[in-house]
């Protein structure tokens, strides 16, 4: 990627300028679609891993344990570190990103997930078994759709965070808008660059928070009816 | 692509040589840099939030605005509070910036938990308070205050982990501490310098782990044991546990 330098032209160095978004849209529309694609990749990812486990952890209770403390324990390292650890067998690329990613947003989802399904009242699990529900069925039909709740707060915070997350990336040169924001710094603190990529940066995590929120409400549409 | 041929032996080599560890920019100075960092961030953090936090849970009110800042800065990337401090400054590339950085990611928990640590105070200890006569301000310092000391314990362990974490990115703006190491590794490239690299990594996980389990001993030790069981660590919102990671 390459970094015209519009700012020489302007020597004020505003913290906001027009101009340098339209000269460097491209650069701009690039870095966003990398950052959106490695936040949906991993969450996607996150999710179809974090769900069995989860699962898992609910149907073999002795399980449970160890599934969140070693969560716990992942989650304790700091994302630099994570990456160093992965990049020096995958390399310089992408999935580096991606696997670092996966693994935070992992935990964020399975810690929800378990809490969601913990909360499915015992009465209507005995219920379910009572109507000759068998195993699968009482999952799919029971015990996840009262667990969505749990399901979609861990989903959004898993989002929120990637996006803030993936900004770490620039270590290996993927790190979508963080490269901006890197470049910016590194251009003599180019107030513009970094600040639009920053603001792009939040704006990416309210427009996937709020999506979310829309297909909550789609998906659960009971929890919105008990409301009014 | 490059990747190094066995890292984590690379990275025992590079552990073993002693001039590692006392070159200028080795490793004891980096954890020394990184842990200056780390204490004036959550002590700068600590004087804002706790006086904040107490006593907005002394007034009842604002809890909204603690899950907002909360919110907030779970969706603002480290990197571009880390870039934009130093512009705001003026100051260039000193200390002051990259603590004032971390200090805004240790406030949320420190916030929460003060707030919530007072919130959580049994409402007729209070009322039993206010009838021998206890001042407000007497209130909160002698019943209050007391009573919420192990959810700031709580706040305390998480904020100073998170920042211990978050204070391996300020490598990215030259801000020393033991990310550096990571940083001049991958510098020198993955083939050359993967030990390096993992042995950054090792460092920076293993004083992550080490404030978790420390602290988290602490925090045992300043909760009464009739609190310690079944407390449910409410103080601890999600949204403060995520941003440790960032």
């Amino acid at each position: 990627m390459s970094f015209r330098l519009s700012y020489r032209a302007d020597p004020g160095n505003p913290w906001f300028s027009w101009q340098y978004v339209r000269d460097n849209s491209d650069t701009i529309l690039a870095a966003v679609r990398e950052h959106a694609s490695l936040t949906g990749r991993a969450v996607l990812i996150a999710v179809l891993i974090a769900l069995p486990l989860s699962v898992l952890a609910y149907w073999v209770r002795p399980l449970a344990g160890p599934i969140l403390a070693v969560s716990g324990v992942v989650y304790t390292i700091p994302s630099l570190a994570l990456f160093a650890f992965i990049a020096p067998y995958l390399g310089t690329g992408a999935t580096t990103v991606l696997v670092g990613l996966v693994l935070y947003a992992l935990l964020l989802i399975v810690r929800n997930v378990v809490a969601g399904l913990n909360q499915v009242p015992p009465e209507v699990r005995e219920a379910a078994e009572g109507m000759g529900y068998g195993r699968w069925r009482r999952l799919f039909r029971i015990d996840l759709p009262l667990a969505l709740p749990g399901i979609v707060t861990g989903v959004r915070l898993a989002t929120v965070s990637t996006v803030a997350l993936v900004t770490v990336g620039v270590l290996v040169g993927h790190g979508g808008l963080g490269q901006l924001i890197f470049a910016g710094f590194q251009n003599n603190l180019y107030k513009a660059e970094i600040m639009t990529a920053a603001l792009l940066c939040v704006a990416l995590a309210v427009v996937l928070d709020l999506l979310l929120i829309l297909v909550a409400r789609l998906v659960t549409p009971w929890s919105t009816r008990r409301a009014r | 692509m490059t990747v190094a041929e066995n890292p984590i032996g690379q990275a025992i080599t590079w552990i073993n040589d002693p001039l590692n560890w006392t070159n200028p920019g080795g490793m004891l100075d980096r954890l020394g840099e990184h842990l200056t960092i780390s204490a004036l961030a959550v002590a700068l953090g600590c004087l804002v939030a706790w006086p904040l936090g107490l006593w907005l849970g002394h007034l009842g009110r604002g809890g909204g605005l603690v899950v907002l800042i909360s919110n907030a800065t779970l969706a603002i990337p480290t990197l571009a509070l880390l870039t934009i401090l130093p512009v705001v400054f003026a100051s260039g590339f000193g200390k002051t910036p990259v603590v004032v950085a971390l200090a805004v990611f240790a406030v949320p928990p420190l916030l929460a938990n003060a707030y919530t640590g007072v919130r959580q105070v049994d409402p007729e200890a209070r009322d039993a308070a206010r009838g021998m006569g206890l001042s407000g301000g007497q209130l909160l310092r002698r019943v209050e205050l007391p009573l919420a000391v192990p959810y700031l314990a709580a706040g305390f362990r998480t904020a100073a982990v998170q920042v211990i974490a978050t204070a391996a990115l300020a490598s990215f703006v030259n801000g020393g501490g033991l990310g550096q190491i990571i940083r001049t590794g991958f510098g020198i490239g993955i083939a050359a310098g993967g030990g390096q690299i993992v042995a950054g990594g090792v460092l920076v996980a293993g004083l992550a782990l080490l404030a978790e389990v420390v602290l988290g001993g602490v925090e045992r030790l300043v909760t009464p044991k009739p609190l310690r069981r079944g407390r449910q660590r409410l103080g601890r919102p999600r949204a403060a546990d995520a941003t440790g990671s960032a």
